[in-house]
């Protein structure tokens, strides 16, 4: 199979679909070539770098008919827009009565390790998450990144899709022909039958990294969930039933995050409780910004080397 | 463009519907028989029906905080208004909105938004969906001149400015944000000014008087429907009640403003005038308010006989489908 790189999948998503849709409309500040190129300026705006007015432009074309993609390049931008994203595009369809159908595809990039500093470097979504109304998808690989963008784009509601910074030029197998991805349907990464490690964004792949290390000594299962709302629930705990250990590893900062979710997701169930062998784990970023100078970045970061030392650790636990 | 008899009386009825709408809602909040938050619009009446009878029903509008009376120049129904207010299943938003959320798409009244200005970006959205559809129809805005101060009232402006949207801004400068007044709160001291700033056209107009609002906006809209771009309508008034009905809030605006204000009426000027000018007889004006509220005791009944939602359905409508 071919092999394309992140962007360039999601970038399919949306030509495909705005061949097919003519009241697609794409927002962002500064050019996108490829898209200006095939379906013009009037269809393809640049912005003035003012986020909340070209968001809530976002929202104001959906309210009319249309379906808007806005690139607000960095989730750090996004916080520009919170006016418009958290007060209006998660709240109108709702405050409505359903009346209002807001098609609007929000992206941004998250993630951290490439000395952006703390402005241009940060993993929000579990903010997102605690607003009910938004669609939020976390791919982590060209193909998903592609199925679902196009099942966002036909979506009627409005989605935000996250995607790791640094996973933008990673490569993978996009099939030629068509595809739509379903939400809430996690990728399990790799089959294990000792541990169960959820990894969100980037860490899907450093997760996947350490769990080949410990292949032979430790039985690591590793799952990405692809989309934090809707979240596979069922992916999940059936999969802590069956370990009875589980961590969660993301490089958002610890305190209130996706992380702190899943952990209670699978505390709080009774059924998988009473399976847990040891007491999950967090593998996050520390709380703090993200610093600049690559030993300190380093260092507030997961990697491959503490995953393996949390994976190592809830092993060593005896049994409940 | 001066309206003709016809018009003036279409004006006058929006009008009054309005005034004895909200004289409704004042008496039901005093009565304590409506929860939440209703901002009254009583003394401002002649904007929303100088402006919304040059809209059609495929133009959208958006508004804010105090948007019952632009829901009813556009053609919103009563009855579903009033039961939004009580929170009943049968409103507009089936109870998930109220007073301060009221929107009904089918006519172009994409909502009314409680976040100072920030219906300003929505309103650039509905504008540009107008100029991709070509088919000569605009969208226009209400906000009050606190929104004048709010980034995204600057940064709707410069949009439209820069993509030539299809927009009439509408800012109801009643002159205090609260309680804070506009002369203290704004350098630019001229809300129109602003505008101006970014090549937008700008008028200031007396929005008291429903026949300079229509004139006005009637140009306006002319322009912007021939391709012109946006327009900017700054009309002074003021708004009789506090920013809104409660017990608790203050009124801290200089004593006789009201009464100065209140001789200024909207109403009462124009059914002065449909009655010197012989437009209407004094019967005839009777007869159209008792029509009116008889319309609005139908709809007060409509929203004290209609259920409830049941608690789970608040559960329901966080996504369309």
């Amino acid at each position: 199979m071919r092999k394309i790189t992140y962007d360039q999948a999601a970038n399919e998503a949306i030509q495909e679909e705005f061949r097919k849709n003519p009241r697609c409309v794409h927002l962002s500040t500064d050019l996108a070539a490829d898209l200006t190129e095939e379906f013009g300026t009037e269809r393809v705006r640049v912005t003035p770098i003012a986020e909340n007015s070209f968001v809530g432009t976002a929202i104001g074309l959906a309210g009319s008919g249309f379906r808007a993609v806005v690139n607000l390049r960095m989730a750090t931008f996004g916080f520009v827009a919170l006016d418009q994203i958290m007060n209006h595009a998660a709240k109108l369809t709702y405050m409505f009565g359903g009346q209002a159908k807001l098609p609007v595809l929000i992206r941004m990039t998250v993630g951290a390790g490439f000395s952006g500093g703390a402005q241009h470097s940060i993993s929000p979504y579990s903010m997102f998450m605690n607003v009910p109304g938004l669609k939020i998808l976390l791919p982590t690989t060209p193909y998903d990144v592609k199925g679902l963008l196009k099942t966002a784009l036909v979506d009627p509601n409005p989605v935000i899709s996250f995607e790791p910074f640094l996973l933008g030029r990673s490569e993978g197998e996009v099939p030629e022909e068509e595809y739509f991805l379903p939400f809430g349907k996690a990728a399990v990464r790799k089959r294990g039958s000792d541990v169960t490690v959820v990894a969100l964004g980037r860490m899907a792949h450093v997760a996947l990294e350490a769990a080949v290390e410990l292949e032979g000594k430790i039985s690591t299962e590793v799952i990405d969930p692809r989309t934090l709302v809707p979240l596979d629930r069922q992916a999940i705990l059936r999969s802590v039933r069956k370990t009875g250990r589980l961590v969660v590893v993301d490089e958002a900062c610890r305190t209130c995050s996706a992380a702190s979710e899943i952990v209670a997701l699978a505390s709080s169930d009774r059924t998988t409780f009473a399976r847990l062998k040891a007491a999950p784990a967090r593998v996050c970023g520390l709380d703090v910004p993200i610093p600049f100078s690559p030993p300190l970045e380093k260092y507030v970061l997961p990697d491959r080397a503490k995953i393996v030392k949390a994976i190592r650790a809830v092993m060593r636990r005896p049994s409940a | 463009m001066q309206p003709d008899d016809k018009v003036l009386i279409e004006l006058y009825t929006t009008m009054l519907t309005i005034r004895r709408f909200e004289e409704r809602l004042v008496r039901e909040v005093s009565a304590g028989n409506i929860p939440g938050f209703v901002h009254s619009y009583i003394g401002q009446e002649a904007i929303a029906a100088g402006v919304c009878r040059h809209l059609r029903r495929r133009d959208r509008i958006v508004s804010h905080h105090r948007g019952h009376g632009h829901c009813i120049a556009k053609g919103a129904d009563l009855k579903r208004m009033m039961a939004e207010i009580y929170g009943k299943k049968t409103g507009y938003c089936k109870g998930k909105g109220g007073s301060m959320h009221i929107a009904d798409f089918s006519v172009g009244m994409l909502g009314a938004d409680g976040i100072v200005g920030a219906g300003l970006p929505i309103s650039t959205g509905a504008a540009f969906a107008a100029q991709l559809e070509g088919k000569g129809d605009i969208a226009a805005v209400f906000f009050g001149d606190g929104a004048c101060n709010e980034g995204e009232f600057h940064e709707a402006l410069n949009l439209a400015g820069i993509w030539k949207l299809p927009l009439l801004f509408v800012c109801e400068n009643n002159q205090y944000g609260v309680n804070t007044p506009a002369a203290y709160a704004m350098a630019a001291g001229e809300i129109s000014r602003i505008p101006k700033a970014h090549n937008i056209p700008a008028r200031v107009i007396f929005g008291n008087d429903v026949e300079e609002v229509y004139r006005a906006a009637g140009a306006a809209v002319a322009g912007i429907r021939k391709g012109e771009g946006p327009f900017f309508l700054e009309c002074r008034t003021y708004r009789w009640h506090k920013h809104f009905l409660s017990q608790q809030l203050e009124d801290l605006r200089p004593a006789g403003e009201l009464e100065e204000w209140k001789r200024k009426c909207p109403v009462a000027a124009m059914e002065k005038k449909l009655r010197n000018r012989g437009v209407l007889s004094p019967a005839k004006l009777r007869a159209i308010d008792e029509k009116i509220m008889r319309q609005v005791d139908a709809a007060h009944d409509f929203a004290l006989s209609s259920p409830y939602p049941q608690p789970q359905d608040a559960l329901h409508d966080v996504y369309s489908s």
